[in-house]
Formats: structure tokens, sequence, C-alpha cells
């Protein structure tokens, strides 16, 4: 494992420097040092899906095996990027490089690569947009900020661009809106025109364009593995409980990323739901063809989101279901909120979500008609609609990472707030310029969280890892929750790393866990921990809410 | 290098008009020609640029949200951050434009030992970038009292309120000093911040050596070579009312000063101070966050290649069939 080779958390933070070099940055010549880069895609993702250039080969080789003619294909994209996104356009032209996103960037502040500041990482495009696309820069090169599309510079885009989380952190900052991710998305689509892509975001999208989910679980395993959640709910409540597959004419088609009834700790919030839904009666149904909430084609081009997004709304016509309901997830709510219904509506057959428990109408969704699970349970909340008991989450000290997608791609910062203070005792915040729109990134997003990028993932993560570490120390915190897939894979081996002795978990794991279910038998939570009681049965006080 | 080369280019636009004014006496071609040429492609070279963004469609709504979104009623919205509708999208965009909301946002982050990230206040680029905008925004105003007649009613009132201490002869304005001190602020960070030096292009370099320039040519006028107000309105009103005449009593200085906001206004649309135009087409702040509500068109969208139910089923019938799933077709 690459961890092993990994400084010591005191030792890395040490190295971090946020001087850059004296000699500027137009040399491109990047080294590939292993845990800092992912590796490239194998060919039979690329073949399945029909995309270019599938072959063998690997960044830190020196030839890439790059088409004869790839310069003219990269800035013959480039030249069409820019006809058809004015985001990609005023990008490119309006930045005055005031630095105001420079320290922004949770990958610069983890490891002081100049490159990794957000005005610099554009920069790598916006050079060659200069020497190529801008009348000063065909005139005077280099000193309009101009560089030439060489191998080095593209590589130095692979480099960077797959160092960038897609958070748009940096564009909360900027004083003209220019969200880096943007950049980000159209120098991957570039890359990709080129078959310059990563594995871990080509083989979980040709899995999900096959099977229906990035994990690439058939139908039938699909099917155990709810089993499998349902017969773990009857040993721990003592209910049995149904979760119907493919119903149609059910009320609600509920899709939920696929870690979350394949991965830990995805997968005590897996039984969250469960439970909820079975308490409050839900007509629901789960579908095997759109098992997947998330969507890696976000990650590699606006196309491949749109391929795997698709599924949604087909699948909920042929089930002839009234609307959605979407699990926790960061960047799958980015797609559905952003770019769903221009991509795949109008969803003129489905219609406009009414909560059938509480009948309140979510007029916001009354186009995409989709909804947020946050959104869906704040409302069963503040209707008093279901039984809560906080005291059963006393055992957690618990904090809120703000997830980069739902915060900054869609602004639900108060629903999952309201819910946590509904079901557990003891929430604290981490310090204000860390959370809400101003959230860090966990540094694995996007398609980075590998094991063999565990060095920059640690890195990227360190700002995120730091406020956390601020809250254990102050208030003892021992868990983390989140809304967000990616967030619930990687966030353990980060706190592992930087924060011992604080573990990860779903909003609706403690809502789960907190939620008194009509003749249920249990004394755990979802984890297996006793309920440890209300605050006198225990030995510390601790009921001041921030 | 950057600086090197944008001192050269200063220094050559300074020397132009003293070598062809002062040495070969063209007098009408850097008090008429070169002006006009330079308003023209200022206005020209803007409409360009603005129709040249417009052009380019807007596919997807991609607001950044910077608080909570409207979605329950009893949850308060955020309007300013996380606009609603067009109408607060709009008061967003205001915020932007008149005080920099982003900015504002500024903070700088420092690492301490522990390790420890802690984030201090960034709020001196705002005060910086206020003061100049501002400046340059009055002194443009009052600027104004040159090419029109009878001086109006406004700018008199703006440059009253500038004058507002009534110190100095001929009387200090507040945005004279403002600006020299904002200029060189933002021109010092750039030199002495190592992450901005390294940002720093020429291009970043020149638009401010230039305005620092117009600013020091501009005031030296005023406060000690003491410039013939009277043969400069002589000037600007013929300019405004294209009847140009060249007075005689107008100094080398003034010659000098008005070919460097000729050369800025000539530059204007080619550079980055097009960020004027483009901070109103930002898609990440000039539209509201109502995704869900209301459909976004994308003019472009394209069709694109999916794996249709009728292939995933074909494909996984069998296993579907024995795990007991319901199924489109029994074959
Ligand atoms: C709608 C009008 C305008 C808005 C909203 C606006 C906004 C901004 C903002 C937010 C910055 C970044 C902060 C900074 O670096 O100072 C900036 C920079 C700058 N603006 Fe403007 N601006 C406008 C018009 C102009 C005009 C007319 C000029 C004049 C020539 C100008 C010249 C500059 C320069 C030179 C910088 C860069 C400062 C530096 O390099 O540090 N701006 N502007
Ligand atoms: S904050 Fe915006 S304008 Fe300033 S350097 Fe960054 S991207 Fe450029
Ligand atoms: S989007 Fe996030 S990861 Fe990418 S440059 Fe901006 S702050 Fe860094």
């Amino acid at each position: 494992m690459a961890k092993d080779k990994i400084a010591k958390p005191e030792e890395l933070a040490d190295g971090i420097n946020y001087t850059p070099p004296k000699k500027d940055w137009f040399d491109p010549k990047v080294e590939f040092v292993r845990g800092r880069y992912n590796y490239a895609s194998t060919p039979s993702g690329l073949e399945y899906l029909g995309l270019p250039n599938p072959r063998k080969w690997q960044p830190d080789q020196e030839d890439w095996k790059l088409p004869k003619d790839w310069q003219k294909i990269v800035l013959k994209g480039f030249k069409e990027r820019l006809a058809k996104f004015r985001s990609f356009k005023i990008f490119m032209d309006i930045c005055v490089r005031c630095g105001a996103c420079a320290d922004k960037c949770h990958f610069f502040l983890g490891s002081g690569d100049p490159k990794n500041m957000p005005v610099l990482r554009a920069e790598l495009l916006r050079s060659v947009y200069r020497n190529d696309f801008t009348a000063f820069g065909r005139v005077l090169g280099k000193l309009a900020g101009g560089r030439e599309l060489t191998v080095d510079v593209l590589k130095e885009w692979f480099y960077y661009f797959y160092q960038c989380t897609e958070c748009r952190r940096c564009s909360v900052f900027c004083p003209y809106g220019i969200d880096t991710a943007e950049i980000t998305m159209m120098a991957r689509e570039l890359l990709s025109l080129i078959g310059c892509t990563i594995d871990w975001i080509t083989t979980p999208l040709a899995n999900c364009y096959r099977t229906g989910n990035h994990l690439g679980i058939q139908p039938h395993g699909f099917k155990d593995s709810i089993e499998f959640a349902l017969d773990d709910l009857y040993d721990l409540t003592g209910l049995k409980i149904e979760a119907p597959i493919n119903k149609k004419g059910a009320e609600i088609l509920f899709i939920v990323p696929s870690a979350d009834y394949f991965a830990n700790p995805h997968y005590f919030g897996f039984l969250g739901y469960l439970a909820l839904f079975h308490e409050i009666g839900l007509d629901y149904t789960f579908s095997t063809y759109a098992s997947e909430g998330g969507n890696f084609g976000l990650f590699h081009s606006h196309d491949m989101a749109k391929r795997l997004n698709a599924k949604m709304y087909a699948e909920a016509k042929r089930l002839k279901v009234k609307w959605l309901l979407g699990g926790e997830c960061g960047h799958m709510w980015r797609v559905v909120h952003q770019y769903m219904d221009t991509m795949n509506g109008p969803a003129d057959f489905l219609e406009e979500p009414i909560s059938p428990i509480t009948g309140t109408k979510f007029e916001n969704a009354k186009s995409t008609k989709m909804v947020h699970i946050c959104e869906f349970t704040s409302d069963l909340i503040y209707h008093n609609k279901i039984k809560l008991d906080p005291n059963r989450n006393n055992h957690w000290r618990v904090t809120f990472h703000d997830s980069c997608n739902p915060a900054r791609g869609m602004g639900l910062l108060e629903e999952p707030r309201y819910i946590l203070r509904s079901v557990c005792n003891n929430f604290y915040e981490m310090p204000e310029d860390t959370i809400r729109e101003k959230t860090f990134c966990c540094g694995s997003g996007a398609g980075l969280g590998t094991d063999e990028n565990l060095e920059m993932r640690l890195r990227g993560g360190f700002p995120r890892a730091n406020a956390v570490k601020y809250v254990h120390d102050k208030h003892d915190v021992n868990l983390l929750t989140c809304i967000c897939a990616i967030d619930k894979a990687t966030l353990p081996a980060l706190m592992d790393y930087w924060v011992p002795g604080v573990e990860v978990g779903a909003i609706h794991e403690l809502v789960g866990n907190a939620l008194v279910m009509e003749g249920e038998k249990r004394d755990t939570d979802f984890r297996g921990n006793r309920f440890i009681g209300p605050p006198e049965a225990q030995p510390k006080e601790g009921k001041e809410n921030v | 290098m950057s600086i090197f080369y944008s001192l050269l280019a200063i220094t050559v636009l300074i020397l132009i008009p003293i070598v062809g004014v002062g040495g070969l006496g063209w007098r009408y071609l850097f008090g008429v020609i070169i002006p006009y040429a330079a308003f023209g492609l200022f206005i020209i070279g803007i409409i360009y640029r603005i129709l040249l963004w417009a052009k380019v469609p807007v596919p997807f709504k991609i607001t950044t949200t910077c608080g909570q979104q409207k979605s329950l009623p009893w949850i308060k919205n955020s309007k300013l951050e996380a606009p609603p509708n067009s109408f607060w999208t709009a008061m967003r965009m205001s915020s932007e434009v008149l005080f920099f909301r982003s900015l504002f946002r500024n903070s700088k982050a420092q690492l301490k030992p522990g390790p420890k990230l802690v984030y201090g206040s960034g709020i001196l680029l705002w005060l910086g970038a206020i003061c100049f905008h501002y400046s340059f925004l009055v002194i443009l105003i009052r600027h104004f009292r040159f090419f029109i007649g009878p001086t109006s009613k406004f700018i008199e009132i703006v440059s009253g309120l500038d004058s507002f201490f009534q110190i100095g002869l001929p009387i200090l304005y507040i945005t004279d000093l403002v600006i020299l001190i904002a200029l060189t602020y933002l021109l010092l960070r750039r030199f002495l911040s190592p992450q901005l030096k390294y940002i720093s292009l020429a291009a970043d370099y020149f638009p401010l050596f230039l305005l620092l320039c117009i600013a020091l040519s501009g005031t030296t006028m005023r406060y000690f070579t003491r410039i013939d107000i009277v043969a400069v309105k002589e000037l600007g009103m013929g300019l405004a009312g294209f009847h140009p005449v060249i007075p005689d009593n107008l100094s080398l200085m003034f010659f000098i000063h008005i070919f460097l906001v000729s050369s800025l206004i000539a530059y204007f649309p080619f550079s980055k101070l097009m960020h004027m135009g483009g901070i109103f087409l930002s898609p990440t702040r000039n539209m509201a966050n109502d995704n869900r509500k209301r459909r976004h068109i994308n003019p472009w969208n394209p069709k694109v290649e999916v794996h249709t139910y009728e292939e995933y089923e074909d494909e996984f019938r069998e296993v579907m069939k024995n795990a007991g799933l319901p199924l489109e077709k029994e074959e």
C-alpha cells in the first residue's frame, strides 16, 4: 500500500510552504510522483463506452501514445467549447489575477504547490488560450503570457486538472465568480478527446452505463444487498421491513449512490432510510436499472454526465412513478440540481412532488421533480410526523461537514442541520471559515479518491481535517457527519491520518438511530453501540448545543 | 521580467508625446487625432467584445450558491447569496458590482505550528480595490466638466464632496490622494507578496503602471505645474462637439497625460480591464438558484447515446428472472 510511504502528519505539514519559487511558472515540466496522481484509464472501459484512444499507458511513462494529430484535436475541441460555453469564454477572458482565490483551494493549502492555486490552475489553460486564440498572444507570445501546447503542457494539464476536485470553493471568493471547477471540467473534456483520462473515472462509468451503478453490481446482486440490509434491520430492531425493487406504479422512485448499499459507513445511513420509509409507510421503489445516484460522468464530460443521468427519468417513466427522491450524495445532487432537467428534461410525465405524509408541496422542485432526502426528512420532522429520541445518539458528539456540491451548487445548508439538531443532543459546528459555502472539500472528490493518489488526498483533505481537529480537541467530537458518498468513502482514511478517534457517518444514520419505531425492540445503534440513555445517566455533562 | 517589460512599455508611452509634441510639435495629432482614434477603438472594441461574449450560449445554469437555497417555507432563504428569482439575482449582481461582495469575503490562510490552519482577515484587498475603483469613478465624473459647457449640478455636487476638507490651494480632491495610495498599494502587493508576484503577468503590471502614471501626470498638472483650465476646456468641448481646436497654452505635461489616457482607453477592450463588462455576464453570479423550479434550456442540447432499459433487460433477463425481479418481457 502506498500509505506506508507517506510521511507522518507532522512531517507532512512541516513540509508545506506557501511561498512559491523565485522562477516563473512557465516551464511546464511536471514529475509524476507516486501517491500524487491517478492511474490511467484501462482500454476496456473506454472501448465499451466508445471513447477515444483506448490503449495501455501510464502517466509516469515517457510516451503517452497520443494520436498523431493530438494537438489539432485538442485545439479544435478548445475552440468548439469556447463557442459553446459562455462560462468558459468569460472565465478565459476576465481574470485580473487579483489572487483572492489563491489560498482558498484545499490542494494549495495542503501541498503548497503554487500551480494548485486556482488562478494558476486556470492559467495553465489560459496560457494556451492566449497563445492560440487572442491577438495579443499570437503577436507577443510568452510576453503576453502565452504558451504553446506541447506534450509537457499537456502532461501538466493532466497532473493539475486531476488535482482539482471541482469543489467550487475558489468561485465563492472570486470577485467575478470565476469557477475553476468549470475550467477543470473543460480541461478534462479536452484531455478525454485524446484518451488522457483516469481509470477511477472511466471504469465506474463503463460499469454504470452497463449495469446501472458504478460498482458494476448486477440486478440480482442489487437485490441481495437490499435483502441483506433488511435482514440486518430485522436483527437490530426485530421488525420485518420491506423494500420494493422495480415496482411499477409506486409513488416515488428512490435513488441513492451505490456506495450506500455496498460500503461502510454509508450503509448505516442506508439502514436509516429503510427504517424511516418503513415507519412512515412510504410507497416507493428502488430500481436496478437506475441503481446509481452518483454520476462520474460529471468528472469526465458533459456528454457522459448526460448519458448516465438519462436513466433516472427513463426509469421514472417506465415505472410510472409520480416523482423522484434522492439520497445523500454530493455530485449526484450537483447533476440533479443544475443539469438533469436541462440535459434530460422536461419531466412532464411526472407530477410536482408532494410529500404523501405531510402534504407539503416541494415548490422548489416543481420542474425537475426530484427532492433531496434531507428536504424530505426535515419536512417530516418539522411537521412532527416521526417520533425521535435524540438521547439515542448521546454516544456521539457530532459535527457536520458540508459537502461541496450541495453547499455551493445547490445551497442545501440548513436542512441537514435542522435534522441533526432534532436527532442528536451534541452538535458542534466547525469554525466559520470551513463550513457552509466556505466548506473545505474532503480532498478526494471528482474521481480522485483512489489508493494510488492517497498522499494527494491527505494533503487536499488537510484543511477539512484540521477544522475537525479543532472541534475534536475543543468538544470531544467523535463523529463527522456528511451527506455525500465520496465523503463517506474517503473521510475515514483522512480522519485516521490527521484526527484519529473521529468516525464518519451519514445524517440518516443518526435519524435511523433516533427514530422510535412502532413495535421495535432495540438497544443498540446501527453499528451495534449500546444506547447510553439520557444525559442524567451519563458520566459526562454536555448538552451545550452550538 | 514582466515588470521590466511593463516599465519599458510605459517609458515608451511617455517618450512618444515628449518627442511628438515637445520635439516635433505635432499638437493636433496628439490633442485631437489620437484621442479620437483611441475613443473610437474603445467604443468599437467594447461593443465587439461584449457581442463576442453574448453570442456564446449559456448551456447550463451553474449558479454558485453562497447561502441557503429557497426550499421549505419555514427555512430562511438567503436571498442575496442564493437568489430565488431574477429580482434577487439583480440584487446579487448589484452587490458584486457596487460593493465587490465576493471580494469582501477574502481571507488569508496561515499555517501555524501544530499544525494549525488559521484564516485571518484579507480585507485589505477589498479596501484597496474599492478605494481605487470609486476614486477612479469620481475622477472620471469630475472630468466631464472639461467636456460639457456650463458644469452640471451633479458634477458640482460630486466635486464639492470630493473637496470636502477644503485643504490646500488648489483645493485638494480627496480622490486624487486616495487613488494614488490605492494604486500604490495594488502595485506593491504584486511586488511584495511572493504568491502574487508569482501569478502576475506583464498584463497585470502594465495597467497599474499606466493608471499610476495617468494619476501622477494629472495631479502634477493640478497641484504643481498649474495647467490653464480654460485652455483644457476649450480643447475638451471642441472634441466633444466635433469641432476640435488646439489652444496654444497647453503644457507638455498635459499632452503626456492625454496620450496616456488615450493609450488606456485604446488598450481597455483588449485587456483584462474588460472585467468591467465580463462581471455582468458571469454565469455563476448572474443566474438565479431556481434550477429545479424553472427548467433552463440548452440551445445545443446534444443527442447522446444511452443504454436503454430494453438493452439492459435483454442483457440481464436471465439473472433478473432467477432473482424474481419483475420483467418487461419474459423472453
Ligand atoms: C463595473 C465596473 C467595475 C467593476 C465591478 C470592477 C471590479 C473589480 C474588481 C472586483 C477587481 C479585483 C480587485 C483588485 O484587484 O483590485 C478589479 C481589479 C481591477 N480593476 Fe476593476 N472594476 C470595474 C471597472 C474598472 C475600470 C473602468 C477600470 C479602469 C481602468 C478598472 C481597473 C482595474 C484594475 C487595473 C484592476 C486590477 C488591480 C490589480 O491589478 O491589483 N476596473 N476590478
Ligand atoms: S479570484 Fe478570480 S479574478 Fe482573482 S485571481 Fe482568482 S480567478 Fe482571477
Ligand atoms: S474547484 Fe476546488 S479544487 Fe478546484 S481549484 Fe477551485 S478550490 Fe481548488
